[in-house]
């Protein structure tokens, strides 16, 4: 075909299917490269963290002699005292002196290896001496050293000896903190949606408050840090470090998110039903109370799990207020220290030892495995539950 | 006895009140009611007409007397306090019995009650918003009193950590004086922020694309899941994959081509943000690309157009103030971001082009000076504070604007 205004048509239309071909790769590109990121991140965390859900220990045979009793490190034979957990050895008086029976006897046991065995016989970098090394080989041989499942990870809280630290007392905190935020930010949320959904006339103070609202929803995190650092602690005297602080900030902080979602779970429900309401005599808070709120439920509680389970994995307002420190034992009160998950995690992640390394992605696939159920479940009732009008 | 425990005192007597006297007012009103008394309201709407005599007033006193107390103007003693709300509790019971009779519209006076519990509820959120910027304002005013504003927001050496040392009078002679030009920390953050757009900007407008004009719901209904899961990822958890495992990644790489990076390089960090950030930019653009309307992109088909000649002419176009806001909210998240620029982003304060050396933050060193050893009224501590307000005005400048902007595209379209 000749060829119109001097132009050739077939090799303009190749042109432009090239375009629309590489265009389309690079759209997919974009979705595969993000979905390759998050697996490859998932895999490398795996990676990382799951040795430390196993834990070395070594068969030793303990002297509880009258010398032990003063001088723990007499109980074993000098070599192996070097490779089981000092964590074991300080206790050997106590023991002694809980149960008189114990003196005088040898006992065969399993005990806790030091982290330093626990690398070596995971086959990672250790500052165990060559002769200590050789020792840990031959119990190997002998049936003596065995990798066996990490409880104490999940009974222990945080220690500075990595084999002896856990996740108990962070995890506890975590909970505590959580239901601080809760009590604070779902009322609240829910009647000011309520409010602004059904009540509010359109007036100054709504949009003020509107408009509010989605400013702090985009505040940046750390703000509502130095908000409680400010106003919580220094201004109303509330204990530095408490769970009862970190409560109260990561609640301000989740409030926006759960007005936004609760509204919309609101705006979904037909003007009619209302009106049905209404007409049979209904005052408005009836129509809220019996209407309103039991149909938009599902979505009120989708968006409150959401918020709950980014408020559990938001570390930096909670670094402000003094949830960082080295805390072992859980909370006992809402007023005394506490740690969360990943405040812990952000601690054991920066100490160099290698032993914390590998628990830090062990508290991380903790911390994703409860947040990802978390969000599976909102997911889960807004399917099951939720109505199309 | 401090004022929590008068609260908790007080709220074991307050509690049986306010049951007792919802139950006085009902079992009245029932009574009257079953004597043949037509009650114009519901009966339960007695009961919790007497419940709120008894709660609300007694409540209210620790509220004034918590406020007189933090405001320094008084201090009301625990037992005075405890005492008062109970007395209050009980005369609140009896009060509410007198006017518990056939007339007495109940459901009017409960009704407007919690219509103003939700209007306070609805206050609160001004009040956060008081309560930020009046505790960073406040404390930065310290600062600036100390610390010449012009010189904080031009100076280029960032070295505070000398003044905590001359406030507590532990300094000797020869201590450096502190400096205070947040300018490296500004050029850091904006410089790890921009890194983070490269990534996050492309990928998330791509995949948006590709989700809003050529997935088939199968894929959609995988992919978006699939994102979510970025965005739900805790940043202390992606601060430690840029730590651990990317840094020695770029360290390696840049080794095998012959350049040298530190292992708190300001890449690292930069591309672990960009991936948190893409499912934001994403949904966020799939939204205003959804609501660019069906007809347009019937018009250009209908000329012609391939799908790719469609979505770069016609339906991106359409879509850019969206775009443009969805990209403004993701700079805003970035330039606030805290935990992965501590775990990789290092604390040393540097003018510099390279992406493969260290660099600082505003938000790192808002938490480094807030860490760890800390007397309230020294200039390192309120540094902080300083730096906060300057974040804080840049992320409302970025949200006000992003928000003006999809506002007019929504008015456009819908």
């Amino acid at each position: 075909m000749a060829s119109l205004f001097g132009i050739d048509e077939k090799k303009l239309l190749r042109k432009r299917r090239a375009a629309e071909t590489r265009f389309r790769l690079c759209a997919i590109a974009a979705l595969v490269l993000a979905g390759a990121f998050l697996v490859f991140f998932l895999f490398d965390i795996t990676m990382k963290g799951y040795p430390a859900f196993q834990q070395a220990e070594l068969l030793v045979s303990v002297n509880y002699t009258t010398e032990a009793h003063d001088n723990p490190y007499a109980a074993m034979d000098p070599d192996t005292v070097q490779i089981v957990s000092r964590s074991f050895t300080r206790l050997i008086p106590s023991m002694m002196a809980e149960n008189s029976r114990l003196i005088g006897t040898t006992k065969e046991m399993w005990v806790l290896a030091s982290a330093d065995t626990d690398q070596y016989l995971k086959g990672n970098a250790n500052r165990l001496k060559p002769r200590h090394q050789a020792l840990v080989d031959t119990m190997r041989q002998e049936g003596k050293a065995r990798l066996a499942f990490n409880w104490g990870f999940f009974e222990a809280g945080d220690s500075k000896l990595p084999e002896l630290a856990g996740i108990r007392a962070a995890a506890i905190g975590s909970l505590y903190v959580l239901l601080i935020t809760l009590a604070i930010s779902f009322p609240v949320g829910v009647m000011c949606a309520v409010y602004l959904e059904e009540f509010a006339p359109d007036n100054r103070l709504t949009q003020i408050i509107e408009v509010n609202i989605n400013n702090l929803a985009a505040i940046p995190s750390i703000l509502y840090g130095l908000l409680g650092l400010a106003i919580f602690i220094n201004f109303m005297g509330v204990p530095r470090s408490s769970a009862l602080v970190g409560g109260l900030t990561l609640s301000l902080m989740t409030l926006p998110a759960i007005i936004i979602s609760t509204r919309a779970a609101i705006r979904s429900i037909p003007p009619s039903i209302r009106e049905a309401a209404l007409a049979l005599g209904a005052t408005p808070l009836q129509v809220v109370w019996h209407h309103v709120l039991p149909l938009s439920l599902p979505g009120v509680l989708t968006g409150t799990i959401i918020g709950l389970a980014r408020a559990m994995g938001e570390t930096a307002p909670l670094l402000i207020v003094g949830m960082m420190a080295y805390i072992p034992e859980a909370p006992e009160n809402f007023n005394s220290a506490a740690t969360v998950l990943p405040a812990q995690i952000f601690t054991w992640a920066s100490d160099s030892q290698r032993a914390f390394s590998e628990r830090t992605a062990a508290g991380i696939m903790v911390l994703l495995v409860l947040l990802l159920g978390m969000n599976a479940t909102a997911i889960w009732l807004r399917n099951k539950y939720e109505r199309k009008w | 006895m401090t004022m929590g425990s008068a609260l908790q005192m007080a709220l074991m007597a307050i509690l049986p009140l306010s049951v007792l006297a919802y139950m006085a007012a009902r079992r009245r009103a029932g009574a009257d009611n079953a004597r043949g008394t037509e009650f114009h309201s519901p009966l339960v709407y007695y009961g919790w007409y007497s419940c709120l005599w008894v709660a609300l007033p007694s409540m209210g006193l620790f509220v004034l007397a918590g406020l007189l107390h933090l405001l320094r103007i008084a201090t009301v003693p625990g037992p005075v306090l405890a005492g008062g709300a109970v007395a209050l509790a009980a005369f609140g019971l009896v009060w509410s019995q007198r006017a518990i009779g056939r007339d007495f519209r109940a459901i009017h006076s409960v009704e407007g009650a919690v219509r103003w519990a939700l209007i306070g509820a609805s206050c609160i959120s001004i009040l956060i918003t008081i309560g930020i910027v009046v505790s960073v304002v406040f404390e930065a005013m310290q600062f600036f009193r100390l610390v010449n504003l012009w010189d904080f927001l031009t100076g280029t050496k960032w070295s505070p950590e000398t003044a905590f040392l001359i406030s507590t009078g532990r300094a000797d002679g020869n201590v450096a004086t502190p400096e205070f030009g947040s300018l490296p920390l500004f050029a850091g953050t904006f410089y790890i922020t921009a890194v983070a757009m490269l990534v996050a900007v492309p990928m998330g407008l791509f995949a948006a694309v590709y989700m809003a004009e050529y997935a088939s719901q199968r894929v959609r209904r995988i992919a978006k899941p699939a994102l979510e899961i970025l965005a739900g990822i805790p940043t202390v958890v992606y601060g430690f994959f840029a730590a651990i495992t990317v840094s020695p990644l770029i360290v390696h790489l840049a080794e095998s081509m012959g350049l040298e990076a530190e292992y708190t390089n300001a890449l690292a960090p930069g591309l672990v943000m960009g991936v948190m950030i893409i499912p934001l930019v994403s949904s966020l653009s799939d939204d205003v690309i959804n609501a660019v309307p069906q007809a347009m992109r019937e018009g250009s088909y209908a000329l012609g157009a391939t799908t790719s000649e469609t979505i770069r002419k016609v339906v991106l176009p359409a879509a850019l103030p969206g775009v443009v806001s969805a990209v403004l909210l993701a700079v805003s998240r970035a330039v606030g971001e805290t935990m992965i620029v501590v775990m990789a982003a290092g604390l040393m304060p540097n003018l510099t082009w390279n992406p493969l050396k260290s660099m600082t933050t505003v938000t790192v060193s808002i938490v480094d000076s807030l860490t760890g050893d800390q007397a309230f009224d020294s200039p390192q501590t309120l540094s902080a504070f300083g730096l906060g307000l300057v974040l804080l005005v840049l992320t409302l400048v970025l949200n006000v604007v992003s928000l003006v902007v999809i506002r007019k595209f929504r008015e456009q379209y819908e």
